[in-house]
């Protein structure tokens, strides 16, 4: 799995924490995300494609 | 066949259902021509086609853009003070939108979270100890999410009648084009003396955090007003409805209710806010963009200069998304609903509703589990005249 997301596209909604809490942050000074791992463990794929699937931006992008 | 006339009617007895005339064109068509206030629009009416349409730069959400499909009937005003970026495009709405998004960041949400706790306590410690029966809307629907905006934004909660009884008048589809703008104006001029004190007086909230904005040149001053408004009326009126209107579907659905008052389970507590969000759409009055360019859907070209109606509601019902949609099941995985919107517009409070309703549906049926009605069904008014739908009042007792 990898997961490509796009900073510029991020309306920092949030919604990618409350699905993939291991996977997804926000930065500090304006909730706009970040990536903590490009390529999570394979337990972790569902969250994943919700996180991505919630995305309001469309700002996450999964390549299995 | 006769063109449909939106916005549509619910039908008598179902006041958590979208309108049948919704569904059956669901049933019939993805994209249907339908008649608003004496003007042509687009009614899109699937989940899939929503989702994509909302997400798609080719949308305008500005209401000056022809095409744009007026609420109200009445002709697309910029007032002198806007109410923020929500009626704007990219890249003015990403900029002004990013200057209030740290507020509402997860984490931060989550720092709240014993706060709201305390005041969802403290307003239930009152109504048991107050007189019975009482109104919910406003002994607490309204003033915990009032309470909560008022503490994140910086506004003094000594103001919420007059800021609640605005934000009323200026949401209610019936109101005349002069109550809604005194209204608006009402509330601009507020949110302006507001942000010219925390200029003087900075504070540790999001108010305040806009003045160093306005410092830098970045923001006006009418802008952060602008923005002001639009926090201050979405961080309340629609919490508080889908707090009342919840109560009443979960009062109408007592094996739901006793679910959410027997957990303790928080992930559950979240699939229910999630599956009541999904069920009422208290924003029922059709998302509306105006199109920018040509746009191919199922063989139809919408063209530039057409208008779109997105109505949420339906969305939220449709059986190839949600399977059973017009059941009531807290147990659903409910989380891709559009209930919040869908695209760059989506919701940027949902953080806060969501812990919001969590702290209140984890909390009030619990500590008052005999909770219900004090009169029938019939009896309460709801807001079908409302732009954000719920209940006017909901007498109850326990």
């Amino acid at each position: 799995m990898k997961i490509i997301v796009d900073q510029d596209k991020c309306v920092a909604s949030g919604q990618c924490v409350t699905a993939a809490a291991d996977v997804f942050d926000q930065r500090d000074e304006d909730g706009i995300v970040v990536l903590l791992t490009d390529n999570p463990p394979e337990d972790l794929a569902a969250d994943v494609h919700q996180a991505a699937a919630v995305c309001p931006a469309l700002a996450i992008v999964v390549e299995d | 066949m006769t063109t449909p006339v939106y916005p549509m009617t619910r039908a008598t007895g179902c006041p958590f259902d979208p309108p049948p005339q919704l569904r059956e064109l669901q049933e019939e068509a993805p994209l249907v021509q339908v008649d608003i206030f004496g003007r042509p629009a687009w009614l899109v009416t699937r989940y899939d086609d929503q989702r994509a349409l909302l997400a798609d730069p080719r949308l305008s959400s500005d209401v000056t853009t022809p095409g744009y499909p007026s609420p109200t009937g009445q002709p697309p005003r910029k007032d002198g003070v806007g109410i923020g970026f929500i009626l704007m495009d990219d890249p003015e709405h990403a900029r002004l939108r990013r200057m209030v998004t740290a507020p509402f960041m997860i984490k931060r949400i989550e720092a709240m979270r014993s706060g709201v706790q305390k005041i969802v306590d403290g307003l239930i410690d009152d109504l048991l100890a107050g007189p019975k029966p009482v109104d919910l809307v406003e002994a607490f629907a309204l003033p915990v999410p009032s309470l909560v905006i008022c503490q994140l934004l910086g506004v003094p909660y000594a103001d919420h009648d007059f800021f609640q009884q605005n934000s009323k008048m200026l949401i209610k589809m019936t109101a005349t084009p002069e109550e809604r703008a005194a209204a608006h104006g009402n509330l601009a001029s507020y949110l302006n003396d507001l942000v010219g004190e925390k200029l003087e007086n900075p504070g540790n909230d999001l108010l305040s955090g806009l003045t160093e904005r306005i410092r830098s040149g970045e923001l006006t001053r009418q802008d952060a007003a602008g923005i002001g408004v639009l926090l201050l009326i979405a961080g309340h009126e629609t919490t508080a409805n889908m707090i009342a209107l919840g109560t009443l579907a979960l009062l109408e659905h007592p094996e739901q209710l006793a679910v959410l008052r027997e957990t303790d389970d928080p992930k559950l507590v979240a699939g229910a806010v999630e599956e009541l969000l999904r069920y009422l759409n208290i924003t029922h009055n059709g998302r509306r963009r105006a199109v920018l360019e040509d746009i191919e859907l199922h063989g139809q070209v919408i063209k530039a200069g057409d208008g779109v109606i997105l109505p949420n509601d339906i969305a939220n019902r449709d059986p190839s998304m949600f399977s059973d949609p017009d059941t009531l099941d807290v147990h659903r995985d409910a989380r891709r609903h559009v209930a919040f919107g869908f695209g760059v517009h989506q919701c940027l409070g949902q953080p806060l509703a969501r812990m919001e309703l969590q702290v209140v549906y984890s909390t009030l049926y619990r500590r008052i589990p005999t909770l219900r009605r004090a009169v029938e069904l019939d009896e309460i008014p709801f807001k079908h005249d409302g732009a954000v739908y719920g209940v006017y009042s909901l007498p109850v007792t326990w």
